[in-house]
């Protein structure tokens, strides 16, 4: 009696570590994106639109990295955005550039990152930790393309 | 009038009384970590009367609550052509909120019920009383075992509801409405964070420790007749049904806002 009590204590504490476990590698997938190594970039944008802490940054679709910060230059106040990116990716070059893409009509705001060129005798190197990248353009944000829009339609008439 | 605000102060005091008592129970339980030799084989008795007993109910009211979330997410979701969010919508909700919840609503109504009863009766019966002739403390063998067994296993009934949930979800959105198996699986692992899997676990043992407080207090400070038994546990499953819907306001605000 005692024995089989504890059989199905036993088999009871296992299920539930189990499924802890399945809810972490299996819905939450951390195994694989929890801490990976990576390396800091970081960028500034006239605007940020709907970008938020932890939203991807990709190259041509793929995930390589993740925001880790976003704040505002106390000089100039222009945000400056901070990119945890993985280390396997780690040669970009300086020409690489930046850009706020939205996820399908309605979805996430994500970075989206142009590789660039490399070009040892132009004097173009490789991205090291913590360097700024120069060339970003900024999100569209939906109301100023509108007002460009009416006021191109006033100029034309 | 001097009979009304006599009445007040009859009323402040019982409810601050109870309160009282209830706190002392608890402190002696908490603190009466049982003796591991002893404690032990009592405790893990508990965890199968508490635990074990409720794990059918909860594994079948898991797996079909993810089944009507996904058949009523999927008739709201497909009009938009977003029925790719189905895997987040069904996990982030199963893990912050209607695990941990739904799991304390029935742990209250299945375990909850029991202690308060089981402990009712051996008051009305004496049986603590006798314990305490013996020169054994009842506090110390007969609800400190209980206390810790029911906060120890809510955790993981709450953790297998969800994870019975996401089943039953993948099996009616993916197996029969048809719903890409790898948009399923790969939404949900992007949008679900590993702190919304801690926060719903300190969510469930917020309730557990809620839950079997109040279980284990009605039980002990019941008037012991059977009458009194009865009353006790009804008041014991809403009560606690009552507290666990007031903090999960509450959590849900301070976490995830």
């Amino acid at each position: 009696m005692s024995k089989k009590i504890e059989l199905m204590v036993g088999l009871f504490v296992a299920l539930g570590i189990a499924a802890f476990l399945a809810l972490a590698i299996k819905v939450a997938d951390a195994g694989i994106q929890g801490n990976g190594e990576s390396y800091q970039l970081h960028a500034k944008f006239d605007n940020i639109g709907g970008l938020k802490v932890r939203s991807a940054v990709k190259v041509g679709g793929v995930v390589v990295g993740r925001i880790s910060s976003i704040r505002l230059d106390s000089e100039d106040y222009t945000p400056i955005v901070t990119l945890d990116i993985f280390t396997k990716y780690d040669n970009f070059s300086e020409t690489t550039s930046l850009s706020i893409l939205t996820a399908g009509l309605l979805g996430e705001q994500y970075i989206g990152l142009d590789p660039g060129f490399m070009d040892e005798e132009l004097g173009i190197e490789i991205l090291q930790p913590g360097d700024y990248i120069e060339d970003t353009k900024p999100a569209i944000v939906l109301e100023e393309l509108i007002g460009q829009f009416l006021f191109s339609q006033d100029s034309d008439n | 009038m001097l009979e009304k605000i006599q009445g007040l102060g009859q009323l402040s005091i019982s409810i601050l009384g109870g309160l009282g008592r209830a706190v002392l129970i608890l402190l002696s339980a908490i603190a009466h970590l049982p003796n591991f030799r002893k404690g032990f084989p009592l405790f893990v008795g508990q965890l199968y009367a508490i635990g074990v007993l409720s794990l059918i109910i909860i594994m079948v009211s898991g797996t079909f609550i993810g089944m009507v979330l996904a058949l009523q997410g999927y008739t709201v979701l497909v009009d938009y052509g977003a029925e790719g969010s189905l895997g987040p919508m069904v996990a982030l909700s199963l893990l912050r909120e209607l695990g941990p919840v739904v799991t304390a609503l029935l742990f209250a109504g299945r375990a909850g019920s029991a202690l308060t009863a089981e402990i009712g009766l051996m008051k009305a019966t004496e049986q603590l009383s006798s314990l305490e002739m013996m020169a054994v403390d009842p506090l110390r063998r007969v609800i400190a075992p209980r206390f810790w067994a029911g906060f120890f296993s809510m955790p993981l009934l709450a953790a297998i509801f969800s994870i019975l949930g996401i089943f039953g979800a993948h099996l009616v959105g993916v197996e029969w409405l048809g719903v890409d198996r790898g948009t399923f699986w790969s939404v949900m692992q992007a949008d679900v964070d590993l702190r919304d899997i801690i926060n719903g676990t300190i969510k469930s043992l917020a309730f557990a420790f809620v839950v079997t407080w109040i279980a284990v207090y009605k039980g002990y400070n019941c008037i012991p007749t059977s009458e009194g038994i009865s009353r006790a546990t009804t008041s014991s499953v809403v009560q606690a049904s009552l507290m666990v819907l007031g903090l999960d306001f509450i959590l849900t605000a301070i976490m995830f806002t």
